[in-house]
């Protein structure tokens, strides 16, 4: 059993500095947690309490059954991947893996039948002999992946763990991450500032900004559901459009205005935005739910614009469009034929489109 | 070429002092030189002189004694505070630069004020040890021979620590700290982490301070000059202060350069093999 | 950084540092006490009941009085400093322009004489020294500070030059090459360009060359005789010391003030003096 609780997390850093805002989370046994947010937003600093490597300043963490706040790191049964993979540089592949059982005083059969099994996971059997100065970044990546499976932990803690790889090379690991957390299914902590690692990877995913947890949900829920602006903003790419609108009740119903931009409120909104009437909220839609309009698409939810740069992909075409005053992007079927300095009606599909409170920003 | 004319100065110092009185030296040492007689060529007379003499025996096992301990202590306790001077606490930059102290002040100065703090009626060490109860008479630290040279030891390693300790300060703090992290986290506890990790990524630069302090240790003359003048009963001599009490002392300059010589074929060996081992490191 | 218990940073880390601390500071602090200490309360023996060695309660300064007016203590201080900038001056010349040409210029021979330049160090002060008085003499240096100023550079030009060439491996060739595309000499370059770049490496290697001028007793014992003309420490061991009577309050005044100068200028420039140390140990 290998649940990971944290209850009131705080960390100070010389009292003036506030990094880690009160954090509650309850990590189940066997999941992936990831913690995404960008730099500075307490991430970091709370993988390394949960590993010991940060003295707590308030608050508990719980791994298994045990409170862990005055535990050492190695008495904690975890085992964790660095961003810069942190291996032994005099030492050998082999060695770099069988340390940690060294260490534990582990039999040398049952060490060598541990670091074959792991190496075999990982394909880096033929690099045992090796230094890891031999190694390209992705072996040694697997290397250090290496060190940590061959403990058994009941904890994997991951910081960044592909930051320093190409972005090919990124996406292939990925792939063999989850793959290796299918195989294993033990408890991982995972931090990382890319959100489309947080969404591939997490089977649950915790935004963090300034300190604070924004949001923990899973991936398709923080898309879809977002609880405020940041994570609206955050996940997904290319980012949320966003646009300050006011409310404006008429006799054919609720309206969002602003100047180029007059949108119908669908009736399910329509509820929740009373207490807005006649004040300023902030229209969030994602690209994706922007489209060329066709003649069927009624007028209430469409937006006339001119395209300003027009990015084609290949599998999409995104367009950079302007409403009026306000920028927007667009993400359209790649046979859409678009010149630049066009005007163009698009139409937005009304069961995506989000509001967030003017000045709490929180999702209403 | 620029090249010759930018070297011709340094060139001309070394070679004019350094390289021309070694082939002096050389010279003297065949010869029964001495103050105001150059003599004549002897061959190898006062090497095999020197080699029978009881008291060069005494000051040659004396160096190698002497340079091997008071080595083995500064690397221990340069090593040692090297470690505790690499965390952060407040005053670390007073405490960093008053530890070098020692290094800094002219070895005779110092050693005068250690001279006094062994005096035998005087002295404060006694003082200390008496009134805390550890001892009922006094110890003989410079007036017994084995004492005098352990207590030389103290001042040298005393001396030389700071050096130990500031160069490897410099060197640990290349080491990545994600490796003490992650040794941490295998399992390993303090002991294991310097062992495992950060003494084998340190040996490099332990190799060079090592060389630098044998050469240095080896032909060490102020210490003793100060501290002892090679008594009680020439039992703390050391090769260098023996070559002085012959070649000027007693103005026997052919026996004193043949003494003297003694000291090279060591110092060469042990250069040779650091960078041998250096090496042998650095490929691996 | 690994979390560990409050007990054990204590037993692990402020005591083991206070011991150092006091066993590095310790002698110094015993200077001064005994220099600043009449000689009535400085000869109570240590079996004495009322001997107080910590502390005295009736400083005095006629030590440092006596040491003045009696001894040629100051003019031992000039001939010191004299010395010590002129050495330090030559050698941080002779390792520039050394350092300069093994580290950026091409040659044959380049490696042959850096190593030779090593070699020089394993020939220590105490195997030379019965020649060189020979040839100092013979060049009527004797009794000089010109026979220190000369010869001190032999063991400083060797760190200045490894010093330096430390410092000019990481000035990037693209520097020099502007430079010189831009109408100066190499010789121009060098001044103008390469050397104000490595004022930081000049500055660490004149202090570690100051520091261990000052240090340097063997030459100076063996070339100076008259009393007029030595050093500090040779002052010091010689003067100070009448027949087998040892004058501790004058000796440890002198040994006091011959201390100040080189830790006056050492604290202005520790972080300059800390880098030149590891840069010569790693070149």
């Amino acid at each position: 059993m290998a649940e990971v609780v944290l209850s009131g997390l705080n960390k100070w850093y010389d009292r003036n500095v506030h990094a880690v805002k009160d954090v509650n989370l309850h990590i189940r046994d066997r999941e992936f947690m990831v913690l995404v947010g960008p730099s500075g937003c307490g991430k970091t600093t709370t993988l390394r309490m949960i590993a010991g490597l940060e003295e707590i300043s308030s608050g508990e963490i719980r791994i298994g059954e045990r409170v862990v706040n005055d535990l050492p790191p190695m008495d904690r049964d975890i085992a964790m991947v660095f961003q810069n993979y942190a291996l032994y540089p005099h030492k050998s592949v082999y060695d770099n893996m069988a340390f940690g059982l060294q260490m534990r005083k582990f039999a040398k059969d049952e060490i060598r039948r541990r670091v074959q099994a792991a190496s075999e996971i990982l394909g880096i059997q033929p690099l045992l002999a090796r230094k890891p100065r031999q190694l390209s970044g992705g072996q040694r990546q697997r290397v250090a992946l290496g060190r940590a499976i061959v403990r058994h932990p009941q904890l994997f803690l991951f910081d960044e763990p592909l930051s320093n790889l190409d972005a090919k090379l990124r996406v292939q690991m990925r792939v063999e991450l989850k793959r290796l957390h299918e195989r294993l299914s033990t408890t991982a902590v995972y931090v990382t500032h890319d959100q489309v690692e947080a969404m591939t990877l997490g089977d649950r995913v915790v935004v963090m900004k300034d300190g604070l947890v924004q949001q923990v949900g899973e991936p398709l829920e923080l898309y879809g559901r977002p609880a405020n602006r940041f994570v609206a903003g955050f996940i997904g790419s290319p980012a949320m459009n966003f646009a300050e609108v006011t409310i404006n009740h008429s006799a054919q119903g609720v309206w969002a205005e602003t100047a180029g931009l007059r949108i119908r409120v669908p009736p399910a909104k329509a509820e929740a935005l009373r207490g807005h009437a006649g004040g300023k909220v902030l229209l969030g839609v994602r690209p994706e739910a922007l489209r060329v309009a066709n003649g069927a698409d009624v007028a209430d939810y469409a937006l006339d614009c001119t395209v300003e740069v027009v990015e084609p992909l290949g599998n999409e075409i995104l367009l950079d469009v302007r409403a009026g005053s306000h920028p927007l992007v667009a993400r359209v079927d790649p046979a859409t034929r678009v010149k630049v300095h066009q005007s163009l009606r698009l139409a937005l599909d009304p069961e995506r489109l989000h509001f967030f409170d003017a000045n709490t920003e929180a999702a209403i | 070429m620029l090249a010759l004319a930018l070297l011709a100065p340094a060139v001309v110092i070394l070679v004019t002092f350094i390289a021309y009185p070694f082939v002096m030296a050389i010279w003297f040492s065949l010869t029964s030189i001495r103050v105001g007689d150059p003599g004549h060529f002897v061959g190898l007379a006062n090497f095999t002189k020197a080699w029978e003499d009881s008291i060069f025996q005494t000051a040659f096992k004396n160096t190698v004694f002497y340079t091997f301990w008071a080595t083995v202590f500064k690397l221990t306790l340069g090593m040692w505070l090297a470690l505790l001077l690499n965390r952060h606490f407040r005053f670390k930059r007073i405490v960093r630069a008053s530890m070098l102290l020692p290094f800094i002040i002219p070895t005779v100065l110092s050693a005068f004020a250690w001279r006094w703090m062994f005096d035998p009626t005087f002295s404060v060490v006694n003082w200390l040890l008496y009134h805390t109860g550890f001892i009922a008479n006094r110890l003989p630290f410079l007036s017994n021979g084995d004492w005098a040279m352990w207590c030389a030891i103290l001042v040298n390693t005393w001396r030389g620590m700071p050096f130990f300790a500031i160069t490897l300060l410099a060197g640990l703090q290349t080491i990545n700290p994600d490796l003490h992290e992650a040794a941490a986290l295998d399992g390993a506890n303090a002991w294991n982490r310097f062992w495992h990790v950060t003494w084998p990524l340190l040996l490099p630069v332990t190799l060079v301070v090592v060389v630098f302090s044998v050469i240095q240790t080896f032909s060490d003359f102020q210490l003793i000059y100060v501290l002892t003048g090679g008594g009680p009963a020439n039992s703390t001599h050391l090769v260098a202060t023996y070559a002085y009490q012959l070649g000027v002392g007693t103005g026997l300059l052919g026996e004193g350069a043949a003494i003297s010589l003694f000291m090279f074929p060591v110092l060469f060996a042990v250069v040779w093999i650091q960078l041998k081992y250096l090496k042998r490191i650095e490929a691996a | 950084m690994v979390i560990e218990r409050r007990w054990k940073k204590w037993l692990y880390f402020y005591i083991p540092l206070a011991l150092f601390i006091l066993f590095t500071l310790f002698p110094f602090y015993w200077m001064a006490v005994t220099a600043f200490r009449p000689d009535g309360e400085l000869y109570r023996t240590w079996r004495q009941a009322n001997a107080t060695p910590f502390w005295t309660l009736a400083p005095t300064t006629e030590h440092f009085h006596g040491l003045l007016e009696s001894t040629a203590f100051l003019r031992w201080l000039g001939n010191t400093m004299f010395i010590a900038l002129a050495s330090t001056a030559i050698s941080l010349l002779c390792g520039l322009f050394a350092g300069y040409a093994l580290s950026r210029l091409r040659f044959r021979g380049s490696e042959f004489l850096g190593t030779a330049i090593f070699i020089t160090y394993l020939v220590p002060q105490t195997l030379l020294f019965i020649p060189l008085a020979d040839i100092v003499r013979d060049m009527h240096l004797g009794n000089t500070p010109w026979s220190l100023i000369l010869t001190y550079p032999t063991f400083l030009i060797p760190f200045c030059t490894w010093l330096l060439m430390g410092y000019f491996k990481t000035i990037p060739k693209e520097l020099e090459e502007c430079a010189r595309i831009d109408g100066a000499t190499r010789f121009g370059a060098m001044f103008r360009i390469i050397f104000p770049v490595a004022v930081p490496g000049i500055l660490s290697a004149g202090i570690f060359a100051f520091t261990l001028s000052w240090n340097e007793f063997i030459y100076a014992l063996v070339f100076l005789s008259s009393v007029e003309e030595k050093t500090v420490p040779v002052g010091v061991v010689s003067e100070l010391i009448r027949g087998d009577i040892f004058f501790w309050g004058q000796l440890m005044a002198g040994a006091l003030l011959g201390s100040v100068p080189v830790a006056l200028v050492y604290s202005f420039f520790v972080e300059y003096y800390v880098a030149g140390m590891t840069g010569s140990v790693k070149g």
